[in-house]
């Protein structure tokens, strides 16, 4: 098994973690585990490994670093101050942010209070997807009736939504 | 209304009643809210903090809630009137730390405040006596659906109500309540408890929030993620937790009452001659002295009505708020402290003194654990 950290040398070194009863595994190499301190298991958290490691990823990838088109905010800002600069940042850095929010949070998908003016949306692309698969079933059981049936309920939204 | 009229009375929170209200002394619920493509204030230009920050107190003041309120822009306020402020917890020390771009506004009763450009465009919060974060939530929820109606929240389907800092995305809410805990501080037990509270995702955290001290035996708990349930499961998590803390509280203070009696009799007997003769105090020393008298209200020990005389001290005593009584701008830390021991005396005078009979009357049986 590789190293999660150089990912070139053997793994020796497994660790597991359960944070908030989620578990978290990491696998290192011998000279990586003594780099992150892993030794002094009280130091040590692997969610900030975890995190970390997922930020450096994220910029090896993107060396030509991302940057929100709205607020002008960079990779690096984020990196310096651990603050976003505007809403529109969370798409722009989406990819980053993910792992990130992942660590960090029960879930990764909002359930709480929605804004008026978004209960609709909601709703809706709730309805469509759940369409969308009994459409899926429909045609690859080969009943077109309903298949049939099942799109013009769908139109039926979408026009709702245009409207 | 003007600034001298909202210190001339202390907070509804203080004064209100509340369930289990002797050991929670307060629920707060605050709910962090941007508007749509406005840079975030800590990335905003001057020009764009105004901007964000004219349209939204505009909104904040139409709240009928708002209707008899004190708003004022921060530059406005002098340093001691900002820390005023954050001792009654109606702003946080970052945004006392604010300037030009940024204000706040809250209601006659201090029980409901909105900071605009702290972190965040809004950080609104409701706050009460005693355990109903439930009912402090309605509060302040209803209050954030009639700004919605007028502001353009910044919202996404996923992610919920996006926030400048990732920890605070998806409600936007962070709940929590102001325990009073000496019975488990005195049996050296507090230390277990904020660990395994800490382990199950919850914060605890000293009088002022973040990185602050615990002092006075006064610990706020809060949610620490906000992402993937919603408000009421969060709320619902929290409470059951607090009820459990509530109970170990109840119950420490039961055990010293039977078994340490003469500690309790002791530290209740000194905090009291020491707060009646000091001539110098230091804000630490007589939160840690205070507390052990409102423990001593909560057993009996002395009578009920000094309740509120106690309570208002942990607020009188806070540097800003003496050095505002006291009516001038520069105190030395010395001068302070004189003035701090004089108030404190003069108020223990009217407290009679501890009456360990009745202690010993009022204690109920612990609960083997």
């Amino acid at each position: 098994m590789q190293c999660d950290v150089c990912k070139t040398k053997e793994a020796t070194v497994f660790l597991t973690q359960i944070v908030e009863g989620k578990m978290q595994k990491v696998n290192l190499c011998e000279s990586c585990s003594k780099e992150k301190g892993v030794n002094d298991p009280t130091g040590f958290a692997l969610a900030d490994l975890l995190l970390g490691l997922g930020s450096a990823q994220e910029i090896e990838k993107n060396p030509a670093a991302l940057k929100c088109p709205v607020c002008g905010f960079t990779q690096a800002d984020f990196k310096k101050t651990g603050r976003l600069g505007c809403s529109a940042c969370y798409a722009v850095f989406s990819d980053g942010l993910a792992g990130m929010l992942k660590n960090m949070h029960k879930g990764t998908a909002h359930t709480g209070k929605t804004p008026r003016e978004f209960q609709n949306a909601r709703k809706h692309g709730e309805a469509m997807k759940t369409l969308q698969k009994s459409l899926d079933q429909a045609v690859a059981a080969e009943e077109y009736e309903r298949a049939a049936d099942i799109r013009d309920q769908i139109r039926q939204i979408e026009a709702e939504i245009q409207a | 209304m003007k600034f001298s009229r909202i210190i001339a009375s202390s907070g509804e929170w203080l004064s209100g009643d509340g369930p289990n209200r002797q050991i929670v002394v307060s629920s707060r619920v605050r709910l962090a809210r941007n508007l749509r493509e406005k840079p975030f204030p800590g990335w905003a230009k001057k020009a764009e903090r105004l901007d964000v920050m004219r349209l939204v107190k505009e909104a904040v003041e139409q709240l009928p809630e708002m209707s008899e309120s004190y708003s004022e822009n921060l530059e406005a306020l002098s340093p001691l009137e900002k820390q005023v402020l954050v001792e009654r917890h109606l702003i946080s020390r970052e945004h006392a730390a604010k300037g030009v771009g940024s204000a706040v506004v809250t209601n006659a009763p201090q029980s409901l405040s909105v900071m605009i450009n702290e972190e965040d465009h809004l950080r609104m919060q409701a706050i009460r006596c005693g355990l109903q974060l439930d009912k402090v939530f309605e509060m302040i929820n209803r209050v954030d659906s009639e700004l919605e109606e007028v502001l353009d929240f910044a919202f996404d389907a996923e992610l919920g109500y996006l926030t400048a800092c990732p920890t605070n995305v998806g409600t936007g809410m962070r709940a929590s309540a102001m325990l009073h805990l000496p019975g488990l501080v005195m049996s050296d037990q507090i230390n277990k408890i904020v660990n395994s509270v800490n382990k199950i995702g919850l914060a605890v955290r000293g009088l002022h929030g973040e990185g602050t001290e615990a002092m006075g035996n006064l610990f706020q708990v809060s949610n620490q993620t906000t992402l993937g349930e919603t408000e009421e499961e969060i709320i619902g998590r929290l409470t059951r937790v607090i009820e459990q803390i509530l109970e170990h509280e109840q119950n420490a203070r039961a055990l010293l009452a039977q078994r340490k009696s003469v500690t309790l009799h002791d530290q209740i007997g000194r905090a009291y001659g020491v707060l009646s003769h000091a001539y110098s105090m230091s804000s630490k020393e007589a939160l840690n002295l205070l507390s052990v008298i409102k423990l001593g209200v909560d057993l009996k020990v002395f009578p009920d009505a000094h309740r509120f005389p106690i309570d208002e001290l942990f607020i009188e005593t806070q540097p800003a708020h003496l050095q505002k009584g006291a009516g001038t701008q520069k105190m030395s830390a010395e001068e302070r402290d004189t003035l701090r021991a004089s108030i404190i005396r003069a108020k223990l005078s009217q407290v009679p003194e501890p009456d360990i009979a009745r202690l010993q009357a009022a204690a109920p049986e612990p609960t083997e654990q």
